[in-house]
């Protein structure tokens, strides 16, 4: 029995899971009804739909920081790709004639992607070929890519009154949220194409020693330029809902820090920054903490001006209930415990 | 002596110090009216974050060119510095008028002395600087935010006079610590305290954007069930809270009411459509008084330290019929 509540406990998910119930709970006493899922136009309806859907967009930028965290590098340039994606969608589409047409959507999704492969292959060049760190690299269309989004935009909030793009953001299919289900075809690709295959273990290796895995026949050139480019990729995609949920390109604001939220829901599901193992479903957990936070934030009634200490002990709790100094210090508390107890059995 | 008289009490010591300038190159302001299509005035904007502030820019640009005033611009993209030195470099390029919005509201008494030394007046738009010494700046221009806040409150107040029942208000801020956040709210609640059927029941920020006022009003919308009406600090967060309220069932503008603040043009179309009850106006439109200060100054006249921007409201009625001519 205590074996099994070890090995859980040694878990890397586990911290995450319970501030996860933990939150949970919260909510369930400043509002009973947090729970209840109702059917409400055909389509599902309540607290924790809410913060699937909207933690969607987090959920797939984290899934492919994930894999370029476990290179040993970062992407801080996602945020920015978001507001291109959108606002290149956007202005095709207000530039059709028709904009409710399903096929004037599909080009501008089916464009706005592929200038994100082009963004995305950029960080990978960068970082690849000429070997720049990849914060500096990514850095660098971190702050160039606002720009180019304000300049497609011209600097307005372009509106687009368009159903079939306004679908990807806040519709439903068999009434379960677009975005949700786009999320976890995101998810489930990135778990099978690294985790059924060897390509995984091929970016774990490139991120605990490049050279080690280049001398034993890892292509570490090509295996950066695919998560690179599959990241900036998630982050096309997930503008692209950001955008629709709010049906405008918002070229300031769409997707801004969010690269920093990514990074906290990889970290928080455990996946180093010193790259190496990762765990994708760690990184589920993550955003879905991230986002339950945000929501508890306005359940509770937590005042604005405290939010963000709030959100700060949170997310400090979390790391240092995983960092491995604290566990250490409370397997050790343990075993002192078992101990004592074992000694009390001895002597009676 | 007439126009000495009009300028002291513009408030501005420049008189005297373009009085000693007036040797030197620049400083026009105190040698008599100058033709108009020989005046420079310098403007420093903020940026181009919104859409509300390249209408502003627009405007601007556009009012000068009409009354024939050389406008030199600058876009500081929101940061302190970059405005510091283009104020800088229109004081070495001796521009008879400088006119600026300020990105924050501190710091800016070194520059300010400079150009007051040069004899250069500066007329400030849309948002104030916090400074002990108001000798720096003939003027500012700009909306009223308290007052923005009490007319929301004020057709509230009217729409809810024969209410018996405790009514239940939520309200979307802008960014927390803003200006334009902290006025609107105080305003708003100072006016409807008058009714204590009136009741805010949650205040959460969202961020003066769509994406915020959505999800906000989402969760509002399952915590408290009973939301009778909606007060949003800007139009972009109401549009938000208009798909959130739709999501939930409910009919915008019938089953939960939505005033808001700003008046451009996507939230005049929700208005017009009858999702939002009531808009009042923040103009970015002030192009024209602007010009009108500096003719003013220009031939000697006087002029407010604190200029109202010109701003109205729209009911649903009012929104259709402006709609065709809104600019942004």
């Amino acid at each position: 029995m205590s074996a099994v509540f070890a090995r859980l406990i040694a878990s890397r998910l586990f911290w995450p899971i319970v501030m996860l119930l933990v939150l949970f709970a919260i909510n369930l006493i400043a509002f009973p009804g947090f729970f209840a899922i109702t059917i409400k136009d055909g389509h599902l309806f309540g607290s924790l739909i809410d913060i699937l859907r909207n933690g969607a967009p987090t959920l797939i930028i984290a899934v492919g920081m994930t894999l370029v965290i476990a290179t040993r590098g970062i992407d801080l340039s996602v945020g920015a790709v978001c507001a291109i994606s959108g606002a290149v969608a956007c202005s095709i589409i207000l530039g059709s004639p028709d904009p409710a047409n399903g096929a004037t959507v599909a080009v501008a999704v089916t464009v706005a992607l592929a200038i994100s492969l082009v963004l995305g292959v950029w960080n990978g060049f960068l970082v690849a070929v000429l070997g720049i760190q990849p914060i500096i690299a990514t850095l660098i269309l971190m702050t160039a890519g606002r720009g180019m989004a304000m300049l497609i935009t011209e600097g307005q909030i372009l509106t687009v009154n368009s159903p079939p793009f306004k679908a990807m953001g806040s519709g439903f299919w068999f009434g379960v949220p677009i975005a949700v289900i786009i999320a976890a075809v995101v998810f489930a690709v990135a778990a099978l194409l690294t985790r059924r295959t060897a390509l995984g273990m091929l970016i774990e290796s490139v991120g605990i020693n490049p050279e080690a895995s280049r001398q034993a026949g890892v292509r570490a050139r090509g295996l950066l330029f695919a998560v690179y480019t599959f990241c900036a990729f998630c982050a096309a995609i997930a503008g692209l809902i950001l955008t629709a949920n709010q049906t405008a390109a918002d070229a300031n604001n769409t997707g801004l820090f969010l690269e920093l939220d990514a990074i906290l829901a990889v970290v928080i599901g455990g996946t180093s920054l010193a790259g190496g193992r990762y765990s994708l479903a760690g990184t589920l957990v993550g955003a879905l903490v991230i986002q339950t936070l945000v929501t508890t934030v306005y359940t509770v009634g937590i005042p604005p001006i405290a939010t963000m200490v709030f959100k700060a002990a949170v997310v400090a709790a979390v790391c240092l209930l995983q960092s491995p100094t604290t566990n250490q210090a409370l397997a050790g508390f343990r075993r002192r415990l078992a101990l004592r107890a074992g000694k009390g059995i001895a002597a009676s | 002596m007439k126009k000495l008289i009009g300028l002291a009490a513009a408030g501005a010591l420049i008189v005297g110090l373009a009085g000693c300038a007036s040797g030197g190159s620049g400083g026009g302001a105190a040698e008599g009216p100058v033709p108009l299509d020989e005046l420079v005035v310098g403007f420093a904007q903020v940026g181009a974050e919104s859409g509300w502030r390249t209408a502003n820019t627009k405007d601007i640009q556009a009012s000068f060119e009409e009354a024939g005033i050389e406008l030199k611009f600058s876009d500081a993209q929101q940061k302190q510095e970059n405005q510091i030195k283009a104020i800088r470099s229109y004081i070495q390029q001796g521009v008879d008028y400088i006119a600026f919005s300020p990105v924050v509201e501190t710091g800016w008494d070194a520059v300010l002395n400079e150009a007051k030394a040069a004899g250069i007046p500066v007329v400030l738009t849309d948002r104030a600087v916090d400074s002990q010494d108001d000798s720096l700046y003939v003027s500012f221009l700009g909306s009223d935010f308290i007052e923005e806040g009490k007319k929301a409150g004020q057709w509230v107040l009217d729409e809810y006079a024969d209410a018996t029942e405790k009514v239940n208000i939520v309200q979307l801020e802008g960014t927390t610590g803003a200006a334009p956040a902290i006025d609107r709210a105080e305003g708003f609640a100072e006016v409807i305290a008058e009714n204590e059927n009136l009741e805010v029941i949650a205040s959460q920020t969202g961020d003066f954007t769509r994406a915020g006022g959505k999800q906000v009003m989402e969760a509002m919308l399952k915590s408290n069930p009973d939301i009778d009406l909606v007060y949003a600090h800007n139009d972009d967060m109401g549009l938000g809270a208009i798909e959130a309220i739709e999501a939930a069932g409910l009919v915008p503008g019938e089953d939960i009411k939505i005033v808001t603040v700003d008046a451009v043009k996507d939230g005049m179309q929700a208005l017009a459509d009858g999702k939002i009850n009531f808009i009042v106006e923040c103009s970015p439109l002030l192009g024209k008084q602007l010009v009108d200060i500096i003719t003013t100054l220009n031939e000697g006249g006087t002029v407010e330290k604190r200029i109202i921007t010109e701003e109205t409201t729209f009911t649903q009625e009012q929104a259709i019929e402006a709609l065709p001519d809104r600019q942004y």
